[in-house]
């Protein structure tokens, strides 16, 4: 177990490494120079000589990735253009909440998802496997932002049950977990359950169907047990490799919650990386992404650990 | 009449009848295809939607970018404007028409480019292993650590708005996924039996390449990419959705749907109809990806 769990986190550092280079580098394949947001259109030489030299933008490049990863690993994002407040703490505040309605939808995207892909698996080749199916189909084609709109049409403009957007009365600042508050978190999160609920119902399916086909089970029935304790030990199977989907796809919300944030005007990092993106914000683009994308690559780590605790085949791998 | 002596068997009788051409692999995917219903549903709505937007200039009944101030946001089935009309008066119906050529061509071309791009890189590292293909995989692996839509749009995001940025940024975003598929699938065939036949019967790497590994490689990379093109309307879309995509007034579905975010309270339906035409269009290339993979038979 130790050596698999070394190996993992070696395998790890390297991707992490890339992943870094990758976020410094975004700053300059962006055309232009970094500063001219921040500078006045009539700046002296002087005064932009000056800025360059505050940002580090005057040393060569290979210095600039080894200062700027060496901040970052103690936690120092860099200095936000627009703001001029530091960058990891605006991006901490705004993953706190894209995390919030991000594990909402895949504990919704689970529960559903695995419902569907084990009653599709059991009965296969019935109605209810076909309906099953396209649910799935339909929840990987849906354009999500689009679905977003639609919910708040019938939710919010037609119905009236819950709210449009934001983060509720007392905003993402004065979050209370009370029904005002977390009514807010509903539509964002139910949209955003859609892509998780079609991809593991895909996946359960499978399994389940794998699952049923292989040899235990008419052993197992063949012994007298009844269908419940079948079901039981093909949970015991599947679940592992469910798991594992799942939490990879919490991975993919934090990340893809960008467009739904949008919709929803929900204080995320969506709602961070579309403000950075539009005011020219590089370091904050570059600090928001770098977090979101170390989340993911530190939550493949975790998955493939508990994968490993769980099941002893995998860390023979 | 010929004697039939001792050793002299009739001709007739040798005779092999002629071969008959066995039916080929194409067919029998097409024979396979055929029978799927809901395939061949889901392609000819694609088809359709590709000669909607070809023939755009003859089917639309206005000009998607004439505006009206009198005539701002009308309902479904106004005379005149059969799918109502949006936030500044245009003929959504026609808006929706023209749209298809923008929003089709910013979904696809990604797709072709990385299908392009990215199979020759997998394909190379696959065949040549080693240290070129440790190199080529781990760089995959990093883009492997962003989701897709955060990949997108941190590219698109620093390349900054405008079409060309948009294809690129998606171009990049599918390339190593591309990339992975066509490694994995060439290094299977280049450990098969009759690849080793044919380096020890002498042929070198460009003839293995040309003749062995492309014929079984390319069906399963081209049905993976098929399948990308789903998820790349809905990212292309997304990205005008944001304002990084095409510039008003062009129709695009994507930046159609941004415009007519704020008329929801107003025309909530009509402000709906741009992403029913993305939703239409991705269902139906994924369905037709599902059955030209089942039809290739290609696993996975």
């Amino acid at each position: 177990m130790l050596s698999y769990l070394a190996r993992r986190i070696v395998y790890m550092l390297p991707v992490a490494l890339g992943v870094s280079l990758f976020c410094f580098l975004l700053v300059h394949i962006a055309p232009g120079d970094p500063l001219t947001s921040v500078l006045p259109p009539d700046a002296s030489q002087a005064m932009q000589d000056e800025l360059r030299k505050i940002y580090g933008f005057d040393r060569p490049l290979p210095v600039q990735f080894g200062l700027w990863l060496w901040n970052a690993l103690q936690g120092n994002l860099g200095t936000s253009i627009a703001s001029g407040r530091p960058v990891a703490g605006e991006v901490w505040r705004a993953v706190g909440n894209t995390l919030m309605i991000a594990s909402l939808a895949t504990v919704i995207g689970f529960l559903f998802g695995s419902f569907f892909g084990f009653v599709a698996g059991y009965f296969r080749g019935s109605l209810l496997d076909k309906f099953a199916s396209m649910l799935a189909v339909l929840g990987v084609s849906v354009p999500h932002y689009w679905l977003g709109m639609v919910m708040v049409i019938v939710f919010s403009v037609q119905l009236g049950w819950l709210p449009p957007g934001g983060a509720g009365p007392g905003g993402s600042a004065a979050w209370k977990w009370d029904w005002e508050h977390v009514s807010h978190m509903l539509l964002p999160a139910i949209t955003m359950s859609v892509i998780p609920m079609g991809i593991i119902a895909r996946t359960v399916r499978a399994l389940v169907a794998d699952i049923l086909n292989q040899e235990f089970v008419p052993a197992l029935r063949a012994k007298g047990l009844m269908d419940f304790g079948v079901f039981r030990h093909v949970v015991k199977n599947a679940a592992p490799t469910a798991l594992a989907v799942m939490g990879l796809q919490l991975g993919y919300l934090l990340g893809g919650s960008i467009l739904i944030e949008t919709v929803f005007s929900w204080p995320g990092t969506g709602f961070l990386l579309g403000n950075a993106i539009f005011q020219r914000d590089l370091p904050l683009l570059q600090g928001t992404i770098l977090v979101l994308a170390m989340f993911f690559v530190g939550l493949n780590v975790i998955v493939d650990i508990l994968q490993g605790v769980l099941d002893p085949r995998v860390r023979r791998r | 009449m010929t004697a039939v002596t001792g050793l002299d068997v009739p001709k007739t009788a040798v005779a092999v009848p002629p071969l008959l051409k066995s039916p080929g692999y194409w067919s029998g995917v097409w024979r396979r295809f055929k029978r799927d219903k809901v395939a061949v549903a889901a392609g000819i709505v694609v088809l359709l939607i590709v000669l909607m937007a070809i023939f755009a200039d003859y089917l639309a009944p206005a000009d998607p970018t004439r505006s009206s101030m009198l005539r701002r946001l009308r309902p479904i089935g106004t005379p005149g404007y059969p799918l109502g009309a949006d936030e500044l008066g245009r003929d959504m119906l026609s808006r929706l028409i023209y749209g298809a050529r923008l929003s089709l061509f910013m979904g696809v071309a990604p797709v072709f480019i990385a299908f392009v791009f990215g199979s020759v890189i997998g394909i190379a590292a696959g065949f040549f292993g080693g240290r070129f293909n440790t190199v080529v995989m781990r760089t995959v692996d990093v883009f492997y650590a962003f989701p897709s839509v955060l990949l997108a749009i941190a590219l698109s995001g620093a390349l900054g708005a405008g079409i060309f940025n948009s294809i690129l940024s998606l171009t990049i975003v599918f390339i190593p996924q591309i990339a992975r598929i066509a490694e994995s699938v060439t290094t299977q065939v280049r450990s098969a039996d009759y690849v080793e036949a044919a380096r020890a019967s002498g042929a070198g790497s460009g003839t293995i390449i040309k003749v062995h590994v492309l014929g079984n490689v390319l069906g399963p990379i081209f049905v993976y990419a098929t399948s990308l093109i789903s998820v790349s309307m809905i990212l292309a879309s997304g990205l005008s959705f944001l304002g990084l995509g095409t510039k008003p007034p062009t129709p695009e579905w994507g930046l159609m749907l941004n415009t007519l975010r704020t008329a929801i309270y107003v025309q909530p339906w009509v402000a709906a109809l741009p992403g029913v035409a993305i939703f239409i269009t991705s269902i139906s290339f994924n369905l037709l990806s599902d059955g030209l993979r089942s039809a290739m038979d290609v696993k996975g």
